[in-house]
């Protein structure tokens, strides 16, 4: 699903370039469940941003499903990013004056699906994680574990083959955070993609694959336990 | 352009505007404010011309008066100050020889009373010629005015105001075939007609007896008062005024060099004037109304500019869910261009309601300051296009700005 060679990426800082991937090489297949783990400064979100088509890596090479991207301008950027990736961000990220109904909606919306359509998908997705009652309420009406999951089936609406999630527990406290990742593990189960980037020790343990990166490098990656944990 | 006619679209624009009601409002203010200056002002302007129009109308324009007076330079023997008379001999002269002429139309005048039984009142008598009525337009209540046969018959008739029959006839009474006395003469009134706002004849009224009867009363011999002569369309009053002083000036044997011999007064170039301050108001008009607008879609631009800087991390999310980056442009242009026509439309309400209150308080009666005013359907329409059209040009400015951002820095933005 997704597959990466030697992807570098340096960002202008004056006059010097900070080297911050160096050249990773990683492949993560169509189900996997896999978190991203690394201390700020790893590289880690610059890595998620490339593989969100938020960003353009240097050199190397980036597949998405099959696909190879480079060259990419703004539109057909938008166009894939659409079709193939969901995502969940830590500060959820939800438009504050739209309803939970329209936020999942929105990326139908661009998807040039019609408004009845759109209703009805949407309600789908909430009523996925557990929403449906509360369709009609603002973001600011809701907690912070009812806004990510909302974000969540924001990310599903346009069932694309990956959801990226950044710290998607960050802003939540335990409890929630694990519920969260529950309902991530349900839709993983389902067959999709899912990759989380977090810092936190115990939120990787409930993904089934950690990669592990350090200034710019992979330092590990690893199958989970599972009947360790267990 | 389907997105145009998108509920979801104009959904958009609407939820964007109901999160900024104040900004919006006064936003639309400004331009609003400078499209109700436009349509108000050049209303004023046209109801201001009309009302030359209406005052002048009854008068050829393009017509000039000429008078003798006394000369102020010898010449060929004569000492200056020699009093000058024109005679009916020189309206030939000029009927001959000047080009463009279409009246030349002499007059004579004097004041003396009139009295009808017991009333009477001192008025201005003209002697006049039929053809007065082709360059002063009368507008006659009853009867007709003064005909060829009165001219050549020396008739004792006489033509009236309306406001001298107000001073010498009862209500209601019909004045037609009864006699009125002027200097112990008897004349028979044969109409009446109303003066229009411009009241040629002086304060106290004007009767019209015929030229020659004038002449025979009052014994004028020849003589003219003074002529009135209008040019056809196409030549050139001003000339037309110095041609004819200078024929005369050969006629009468005097300098041409004097100025002060013959009167005159071009009152074409005098409506040219007024004319030419309508013209410059009007211009101004534009001017004002013009910049005003320019300055109230720039406040929108201004507006949009703040806005979009507000909703960038909005736009990012938006974009990181697939928005393209004309779907980002598309809206906010559009919402310049609702927020201008919005604007425009209730501007051009707003001084429409204006100017017909204007017409319904100032615009009615004899007096009125500013009749009929009004604005072109098409000088509206011109306008409204302009406006859309600043409209989306400010708004690119706006929506390029929303998009030269790119999404992950948007995103990154609190």
């Amino acid at each position: 699903m997704i597959r990466l060679h030697n992807l570098h990426k340096s960002y202008p800082i004056g006059h010097d370039s900070l080297h911050v991937l160096k050249g990773l090489d990683l492949h993560i297949k169509e189900g996997e469940f896999v978190s991203i783990m690394g201390s700020s400064g790893s590289g880690k979100s610059t890595l998620l941003n490339i593989i969100g088509l938020l960003d353009t890596h240097d050199t190397g090479e980036y597949i998405l499903n099959g696909q190879t991207i480079e060259h990419l301008n703004e539109k057909k950027a938008a166009v894939l990013r659409n079709k193939f990736l969901g995502f969940v961000f830590q500060s959820f990220n939800l438009i504050n004056y739209k309803t939970a109904l329209e936020n999942v909606a929105l990326p139908l919306y661009y998807k040039g699906i019609g408004r009845k359509e759109r209703q009805v998908i949407a309600m789908e997705y909430l009523e996925k994680v557990g929403l449906k009652e509360r369709a009609s309420h603002l973001p600011s009406e809701l907690s912070g574990g009812e806004k990510q999951r909302v974000a969540i089936a924001r990310a599903l609406a346009t069932n694309p083959k990956v959801v990226l999630a950044d710290e998607p527990t960050g802003a939540l406290d335990t409890v929630t955070s694990h519920s969260v990742m529950e309902l991530l593990r349900t839709i993983n189960n389902e067959g999709m993609t899912v990759v989380v980037i977090t810092h936190e020790e115990d939120i990787a343990e409930d993904t089934d694959r950690i990669v592990r990166l350090r200034d710019g490098v992979i330092i590990s990656d690893e199958k989970v336990n599972k009947k360790a944990k267990a | 352009m389907k997105f145009i006619f998108d509920l979801d679209t104009w959904q958009e624009i609407y939820s964007s505007i109901r999160k900024n009601k104040i900004r919006t409002a006064i936003t639309i203010i400004g331009v609003m404010w400078g499209i109700f200056l436009l349509v108000v002002l050049l209303g004023a302007a046209k109801g201001v011309e009309n009302n030359f129009n209406k005052i002048f109308g009854s008068f050829a324009t393009n017509s000039v008066f000429i008078w003798a007076q006394s000369t102020s330079e010898p010449f060929k023997g004569f000492q200056e100050g020699r009093r000058l008379t024109l005679k009916m001999t020189d309206l030939a002269s000029i009927n001959s020889e000047i080009k463009g002429l279409e009246f030349v139309v002499p007059r004579h005048q004097t004041q003396a009373v009139a009295t009808n039984n017991f009333k009477s009142g001192t008025f201005g008598i003209y002697g006049d010629y039929p053809e007065l009525d082709k360059i002063q337009k009368k507008d006659m209540v009853w009867g007709r005015f003064i005909n060829h046969n009165d001219i050549l018959e020396n008739k004792k008739v006489c033509v009236i105001e309306e406001e001298i029959y107000k001073q010498l006839f009862d209500k209601e009474e019909y004045p037609i075939g009864q006699y009125i006395k002027i200097n112990s003469i008897n004349y028979k009134l044969v109409g009446m007609y109303k003066e229009g706002a411009l009241r040629t004849g002086g304060p106290q009224g004007s009767i019209h007896i015929p030229f020659t009867t004038f002449q025979q009363v009052y014994n004028r011999g020849n003589s003219i008062g003074w002529l009135t002569i209008t040019g056809k369309s196409g030549f050139d009053i001003s000339q037309i005024e110095t041609d004819v002083k200078l024929l005369l000036k050969n006629l009468h044997q005097v300098n041409p060099e004097d100025n002060r011999a013959f009167g005159s007064f071009n009152l074409g170039k005098e409506i040219a004037k007024v004319t030419g301050f309508l013209t410059g108001m009007q211009f101004l008009t534009w001017f004002v109304g013009i910049a005003t607008l320019i300055a109230g879609v720039f406040a929108i631009g201004n507006i949009l500019l703040i806005t979009v800087k507000e909703r960038t991390k909005e736009i990012g999310i938006r974009r990181a869910l697939g928005a393209k980056p004309w779907e980002i442009k598309r809206q906010i242009i559009l919402e310049s261009v609702f927020l201008t026509g919005v604007a425009g439309a209730l501007g051009i309400i707003a001084g429409g309601l204006v100017l017909m209150i204007i017409d319904a308080t100032m615009g009615k009666g004899d007096n009125a300051t500013l009749s009929n005013p009004t604005v072109n359907v098409e000088v509206i329409l011109i306008a409204f296009a302009t406006l859309m059209i600043l409209g989306t040009l400010i708004g690119l400015i706006p929506a390029q700005r929303a998009v030269s951002i790119k999404p992950i820095e948007a995103l990154r933005e609190e």
